[in-house]
Order: structure tokens, then C-alpha cells, then sequence
């Protein structure tokens, strides 16, 4: 934990975070620093999602407190909160048609004043963030004529477009290809080391030895594991969190986990 | 994993990104622009409608005679006929048909459903069984609307109540039990038309349908439609994004709830007052809003005032048609929006295969 002068970017303090009667967290603490990867790893169910609504300031607290850059997200001024941190949630059926341009303008919401159109520079930012997620000829398509994957592209194109200096991200990677995984995965490390901050929930626990900074493991009741990604880790515990035997296969200088 | 960086670096200085985004940002914009001339059409076609609907009749008026008439220089028939007759009734047909056709596009975004309606929480059931009821026991017609109004709005809160019973209502909840108390509507409605005495069905199956040659107060219904406009309007961009979603909606700083709270309270009042006034004339708030969504996309912005003026538009055109197509026999209105909507809609989806 560094000092800084500026307050941590996002902040956890005794969190407990509850679906129902099921703890998915108690006595979370964490800081997030500007140029930090928190992957959150566990099983399915484990409450990831909801412990990522939780960080976004959508969901209350059953304890403890979020402070997005040093504050509590109630003491924000409405709609302030989503210049500074965006969610990437996971994908929802889409019932009306829209342009692939018009679902990326949308990340532009929190800037517009009530009666604001979307103007050259909001289109001029929408169409980079389509650029860098691959969609560059993509701004007049439907979005129903689009794939799978490219939808979950596009998702990722709006939250760029958003700008936010957090980005919370509930599994990125869902329906992409392996080279757009990488691709998604380096873009994230690259806002991150201009001076972003990343939360992201993933399934790969390889990828996430690659590009965490730092790990937060549930254990599906309530405990947790959390600290600099090479401490957290290793095989008992990920073998403990997903309830399945794993193996470590040293890769040169990378260590790969492998189910036993 | 040569090519790892190959989408980051197409960023940066591929080909396709000194080209590319002059062109999509040209057609984003003529298609804002396009919506603009939609609605520049919609105004004229108000006005045709206007016009078609004060001059056709059993004593045809022209359009100079019309302007006199309006004008107020009174005393002859033809200012009779105009003033008191025919322009409240197309007053009221516009009002309503605007009133149902923004209702419908915001239940459509609220319950994000394209398969919603107005009346699809029950508000038109509720308005049925009070009106009806007034009916039944010969009240007059100002009681019949007050009938119809107690019953929209009973309707309203009823499903309201049960739909948010735990506090947590979601949209599928929400349209469950307005499914089911237009259901408990129906069983109502038709227990009374089987009940009802010989002389009273008819009267009865005409509200039921849908009609607006008894229309004594039409402005109310014009100011509403207006009033309703410029409530949603600043919340549209907010209404775009509550249609993807509601976690999207709220992690980009949407109030959701006040939002869902203050469209269900507007759906829901335009909607009892448009019932009220016509009657629950059909297909209008289902249909008018998918075709402005097809003819200028789903931007609530341009969408809440085209969808309000072509649902006046159709429905002045309706019941214009209703009156003169087998004059003297007047058909109710509801019928006509069935018969020409359901084509329309049926065609123009065949030709937009998305």
C-alpha cells in the first residue's frame, strides 16, 4: 500500500456484502490505487457480480463502507459518480434496435446536460473506442446483425467512450476469441498504466496471473483472500476457492495453474 | 502471438482510422436530421387531417367556408356544423390517438417490451368495468366518464400495489399482474354485457370499441397530450438508456426508480384520460410507436413527439373515415385503427426483415 497524497481511486473498509441470507463478503478490506489490476476470482455464484455492483455504488452495503476516490458514493453529486467510474455488466438481451454508433454514444450519458445532443467530439470519442475494440466499420451496422462477441466489443467500446478513470468490469472476456481476449485484456493494461484503475471479475485464472497486479479470491462463504496476485496465487488456495484440485506448471519465468 | 496488438495498433495508424469516422458521424447526424423532417411531415399531415376532418361530412364544407367557420364569423350551419360538431370530435381523435401512441412508447421502454401497450397494466380493464358499470345503471354520460376514470386509475394502483408488494418489482412482475388484473377486467366486462338489458349492449360495445362522436370536452385531452410532451422529453436521453437495461441505465448515473415511477405515473395518467375520453380504441398505442421506431429508430428523443403526433394524426384520419366511408352508418373508430394499422404494421415489418 502506497501513500499517496491523492486518496486510493476506489476503497473497501470492512465491506460485507450479502445476496439473500448468503455472505459473498465480510471485512473486505482493499484500496485500488491509479495503475492497479484487481482480478476478482471464484466459483460460479460466489457473488463476483454482485460484489462488482456492490464497488459501483448500485447496490447497498449490508456493512462497511466504498469510497470511490476517498468519498462514499452517497456523497456524490448524482450522476458526478459516472464520470469517474464505469461498469461494464454482463450482457443483456437487447429488445429494440439500435446503430452500433447510437449504443456507443451512450457511454457519453454523463456529460450531456438534459437538453444536450451528442455532438461531433462525443462522435469523434465513440468512434476511436469502436476503432480500438475492432468495430472501426462497424458505426452504421444493427446491433442485432452483430455477433456475440462483437456485442460484447461494442459493450467494452461504450464504457471507453464513458472515460471513467475506474473501470469495474464483470467478465470481459465472455464470448470472445482468444485473440480478442488478449487484445480486450492489453487495451485495460494500457488505460491502466496511463493511470487507470481496473477491477475486473475473470474466469481465467492464467490470464489473470498475467495481468493482475492484485487478486481478491472468494471462497463462496463469506471468506476471502486478498493481496498482491503472485501471494494470493497459489495452488491450496485456488484449489480451496474452486473446490477442484489444480496443479502449477512452471512456464519459463510464468507459473500456469492447470486442473489436476 | 504476433498479431497481439493488432486491434490496439489499428488505432493508432491503420488505414482504416484516418477514414472511417468522417463517414458513420455524416450518417449518425443526417439520421437525427431525418427524424427532424419525420416530425416537419407529422405537422403537416396534423394539419391535412384537420382540415379532411372539419370539411368531410353529410354537408361538405370547403376550405374557404372552413376558415370563416373557424374564424368565428357564426350564424350559418356550416359554422354550426364545424364548431360544434366536427371539431371536437376531431380534437378529441387527435388528442387521444396522440395520448395512446406516447403512452405506448413509454410502457414499451418501461417494461422493455416491444410487445407492450398502453392498456397492457390493466388501465384500459379497469376503465371498461367503470364505465360499463355506469352504463349498466343508465347514468349519464358525464357519470360514464368519471366511471371510466375511477376505474383506470383503481386499475392503475392496484397493479402498482401488487407488483411492488415486496418492494422489489421487476418488469416482468409488473406486466404479469397488469396481465392478469385486465384478465380479472375482462371477466367483468363480459359478466356485465351478458347481464345488461337489450338497449344498453350497444352503447356498451361501443365504448368497449372505442368511439368519439360523444366527445363533449375535447381540450382537456389536447392539454394533456401537450403537458405529457414536455414532462418526458427531458428524460428521453435517460429513457434511451433505461431501454438497454437497467444496471447500464444506473451505472451512468440514471435515477432508474425516480425515472420508472414518473413514466409509470405518466403511461398511466395519459392513458386514463385518453379511455376516458374515446374509449379504449385498439392497436393505435401498440402499433403507431413501432412504426416511428422503424421509420426514424429508437431515439426517444425524436420518438416521444413523432410517436405522439402520428398516433393524433392516425386517429383524426380514423375517425374521419369512420363517419363518411358508409355515411350515414357511423362505424366506431376502433375498428378502423384495426383495420388499417394491422396491414400496415404487417407490411411494413415485411419489408424492415431485421
Amino acid at each position: 500500500m502506497k501513500m499517496d497524497a491523492r486518496p486510493p481511486l476506489l476503497a473497501a473498509e470492512r465491506l460485507a456484502v450479502e445476496i439473500g441470507h448468503r455472505q459473498v463478503c465480510r471485512q473486505l478490506d482493499f484500496t485500488l490505487q491509479a495503475g492497479d489490476t484487481l482480478v476478482i476470482l471464484g466459483r460460479n455464484g460466489a457473488g463476483k457480480s454482485t460484489l462488482l455492483h456492490t464497488l459501483a455504488g448500485l447496490r447497498d452495503a449490508t456493512g462497511g463502507d466504498v469510497l470511490l476516490a476517498g468519498q462514499p458514493y452517497a456523497s456524490w453529486p448524482r450522476g458526478h459518480e459516472a464520470c469517474l467510474r464505469g461498469l461494464l455488466a454482463q450482457s443483456q438481451p437487447d429488445f429494440f434496435s439500435a446503430t452500433v454508433l447510437e449504443t456507443a454514444l451512450v457511454g457519453r450519458h454523463p456529460y450531456l446536460g438534459r437538453w444536450d445532443w451528442e455532438g461531433p467530439e462525443d462522435e469523434a470519442i465513440a468512434l476511436a473506442a469502436l476503432d480500438a475494440m475492432g468495430l472501426a466499420g462497424f458505426a452504421g451496422r444493427q446491433v442485432p446483425t452483430l455477433s456475440g462477441g462483437e456485442r460484447q466489443r461494442l459493450a467494452i467500446a461504450a464504457l471507453l467512450v464513458q472515460q471513467p478513470r475506474l473501470y469495474l468490469l464483470d467478465e470481459p472476456l465472455a464470448h470472445l476469441d482468444l485473440h480478442h481476449q488478449v487484445a480486450v485484456l492489453d487495451h485495460f493494461q494500457a488505460l491502466a498504466a496511463a493511470g487507470a484503475g481496473v477491477t475486473m471479475v475473470l474466469h481465467d485464472i492464467n490470464l489473470a496471473a498475467r495481468y493482475a497486479s492484485h487478486v481478491l479470491l472468494l471462497d463462496g462463504e463469506g471468506g476471502h483472500v486478498s493481496g498482491p496476485a503472485r501471494q494470493v496465487l497459489t495452488v491450496p488456495r485456488l484449489s480451496a476457492a474452486f473446490g477442484h484440485p489444480l496443479r502449477a506448471v512452471a512456464d519459463g519465468d510464468a507459473t500456469l495453474f492447470v486442473p489436476a | 502471438m504476433t498479431d497481439d496488438t493488432r486491434i490496439a495498433s489499428r488505432a493508432h495508424h491503420g488505414p482504416a482510422s484516418a477514414a472511417a469516422p468522417a463517414a458513420p458521424a455524416a450518417v449518425h447526424r443526417r439520421g437525427r436530421r431525418r427524424g427532424l423532417l419525420v416530425i416537419a411531415g407529422l405537422l403537416l399531415a396534423a394539419l391535412a387531417a384537420f382540415v379532411w376532418s372539419l370539411s368531410a361530412g353529410a354537408l361538405p364544407v370547403s376550405a374557404a367556408d372552413l376558415l370563416a367557420a373557424l374564424g368565428g364569423a357564426g350564424g350559418s350551419m356550416e359554422t354550426d356544423i364545424v364548431r360544434s360538431l366536427r371539431l371536437p370530435r376531431a380534437v378529441a381523435a387527435f388528442a387521444c390517438g396522440g395520448l395512446l401512441a406516447l403512452a405506448g412508447a413509454l410502457m414499451q421502454v418501461l417494461l422493455r417490451n416491444p410487445l407492450a401497450d398502453p392498456y397492457v397494466l390493466g388501465i384500459s380493464g379497469g376503465a371498461a368495468v367503470g364505465a360499463l358499470a355506469a352504463i349498466v345503471t343508465g347514468a349519464t354520460s358525464g357519470w360514464i366518464d368519471a366511471g371510466a376514470f375511477a376505474g383506470a386509475l383503481g386499475a392503475t394502483l392496484l397493479v402498482f400495489g401488487l407488483a411492488r408488494g415486496d418492494g422489489s418489482w421487476t418488469q416482468t412482475r409488473l406486466l404479469l399482474t397488469g396481465v392478469i388484473v385486465a384478465a380479472g377486467c375482462g371477466a367483468a366486462v363480459a359478466l356485465m354485457l351478458s347481464l345488461a338489458p337489450e338497449g344498453r349492449v350497444k352503447g356498451m360495445l361501443f365504448w368497449l370499441m372505442g368511439d368519439a362522436s360523444s366527445v363533449s370536452q375535447p381540450w382537456p385531452a389536447l392539454l394533456l397530450l401537450a403537458a405529457g410532451l414536455v414532462a418526458a422529453l427531458p428524460f428521453a436521453r435517460e429513457l434511451n438508456l433505461l431501454a438497454r437495461g437497467e444496471i447500464t441505465a444506473r451505472a451512468l448515473g440514471v435515477r432508474v426508480g425516480r425515472l420508472r415511477g414518473l413514466v409509470y405515473g405518466l403511461g398511466a395518467l395519459l392513458t386514463a384520460v385518453a379511455v376516458t375520453t374515446v374509449g379504449s380504441v385498439g392497436f393505435v398505442g401498440l402499433i403507431v410507436p413501432h412504426l416511428v421506431r422503424l421509420a426514424i429508430g429508437n431515439d426517444q428523443r425524436l420518438l416521444l413527439p413523432a410517436a405522439a403526433l402520428a398516433g393524433g394524426v392516425l386517429l383524426t384520419a380514423a375517425d374521419t373515415a369512420a363517419r363518411t366511408v358508409v355515411a350515414p352508418i357511423q362505424l366506431p373508430v376502433g375498428v378502423l385503427t384495426a383495420l388499417i394499422g394491422v396491414p400496415v404494421f404487417l407490411f411494413l415489418l415485411a419489408r424492415h426483415p431485421r
